[in-house]
């Protein structure tokens, strides 16, 4: 650290470094909010009724996942079933 | 037809509660029917700020619940015409708030009130969610600090895509930027966000900009809403946000640093 660093106390340029810091962050969440498409509450609520004609399960066994890694995107689907005595028989 | 605010933030201890007290009387002042409702259901405050806590009988949940009906529920402010406050529970239940319940109470305020304030808890749970699902405007309340920025957009995004307009797909929630606990002087010598820095960051308009002034825990001390208080820096800002908000074209005030005289800086004062 120099001595002109020294005269130019770091206080003054921490309102700077704030807003460097949030528009990094900010746009990077931002992205992320945006690669879960609109459509993926209603995909989940469909396939939970598809799957309910055969098998009673409810919202929270039903995982819908979207990633996106390089030029693709992968979805996750992952539905517990329960153990064989509590199904019920398809009706 | 009434309009639903909501006042958000994302973050705690911004100055939602504040800021929805001032924001409710500055309404009514103005000649308009407002009730202001407290979500934060387990925490209630908005009964404190606005000075009414031991006129609290029934609450919010009771209403949701059948068990008392909105007008045994509904507190009328002794200071200002038009305006009452429906109290939160101090339930620990937060399931109580349900959306065809909240949807029930809200539709009722409708008939009778021009504006329905409701001030959200902080965080994104339930009671969060409840309060913005509604809205047809929001307030969102931030502080020159890097938490309440991000935790302010985080709110803008929940806005954009759970509330009931964005599931509808209706006109989305007109959203407005409140800056509150602003030291110009502070901004001034860079060791502070700017106006200009969050209005760059969030990209939402500008609806006032609050003071940092101990004229605000003045207020809370004594159960008084700052707006009231209008030799205040703080009140007055307030008032010009309401005036701002109900279409007044003014300029924003507080802005810059003031430079304190000699007598201040020897005895104080806002």
């Amino acid at each position: 650290m120099g001595l002109f660093d020294y005269f130019r106390s770091p206080q003054n340029k921490s309102a700077a470094l704030a807003k460097e810091r949030l528009q990094i962050i900010v746009a990077h969440e931002r992205g992320s909010r945006r690669s879960s498409p609109d459509y993926l509450p209603a995909l989940k609520k469909e396939l939970l009724e598809v799957v309910r004609k055969y098998v009673p399960i409810d919202q929270s066994q039903v995982k819908v996942h979207l990633d996106r890694e390089g030029g693709y995107e992968v979805l996750e689907l992952n539905i517990t079933l329960p153990d064989d005595e509590q199904r019920a028989p398809p009706h | 037809m009434a309009t639903v605010i909501v006042v958000t933030s994302g973050k705690g201890g911004v100055g939602k509660t504040t800021t929805s007290a001032s924001f409710a009387v500055g309404l009514a002042q103005r000649g308009y029917r407002t009730a202001v409702i407290d979500f934060d259901v387990g925490l209630r405050n908005l009964d404190l700020i606005m000075g009414c806590e031991r006129r609290v009988v029934y609450d919010f949940v009771n209403v949701i619940n059948n068990e008392a009906n909105l007008n045994q529920a509904l507190i009328r402010d002794k200071r200002v015409d038009n305006l009452y406050i429906l109290p939160a529970s101090q339930t620990r239940d937060k399931e109580a708030l349900t959306k065809e319940g909240v949807d029930r109470v809200l539709g009722e305020l409708r008939e009778s009130f021009e504006y329905i304030v409701c001030d959200s808890p902080a965080g994104i749970e339930r009671g969060a969610l409840m309060a913005l699902y509604f809205a047809d405007e929001a307030l969102v309340v931030t502080n020159p600090e890097v938490s309440s920025v991000r935790d302010s957009d985080r709110i803008l995004g929940i806005l954009a895509s759970r509330s009931r307009r964005a599931e509808q797909g209706d006109p989305p929630v007109q959203e407005h930027l409140v800056l509150a606990r602003y030291a110009p002087e502070r901004a001034h010598r860079g060791d502070m966000l700017s106006v200009e820095d969050v209005l760059e960051i969030l990209g939402i308009p500008l609806l006032g900009v609050i003071p940092e002034s101990p004229a605000v825990l003045q207020s809370s001390n004594a159960g008084v809403p700052v707006i009231l208080d209008d030799g205040s820096e703080a009140g007055a800002a307030y008032g010009d946000l309401v005036d701002r908000f109900l279409g007044k074209n003014l300029p924003h005030r507080f802005l810059t640093a003031q430079k304190k005289g000699f007598l201040k800086r020897l005895f104080g004062g806002s």
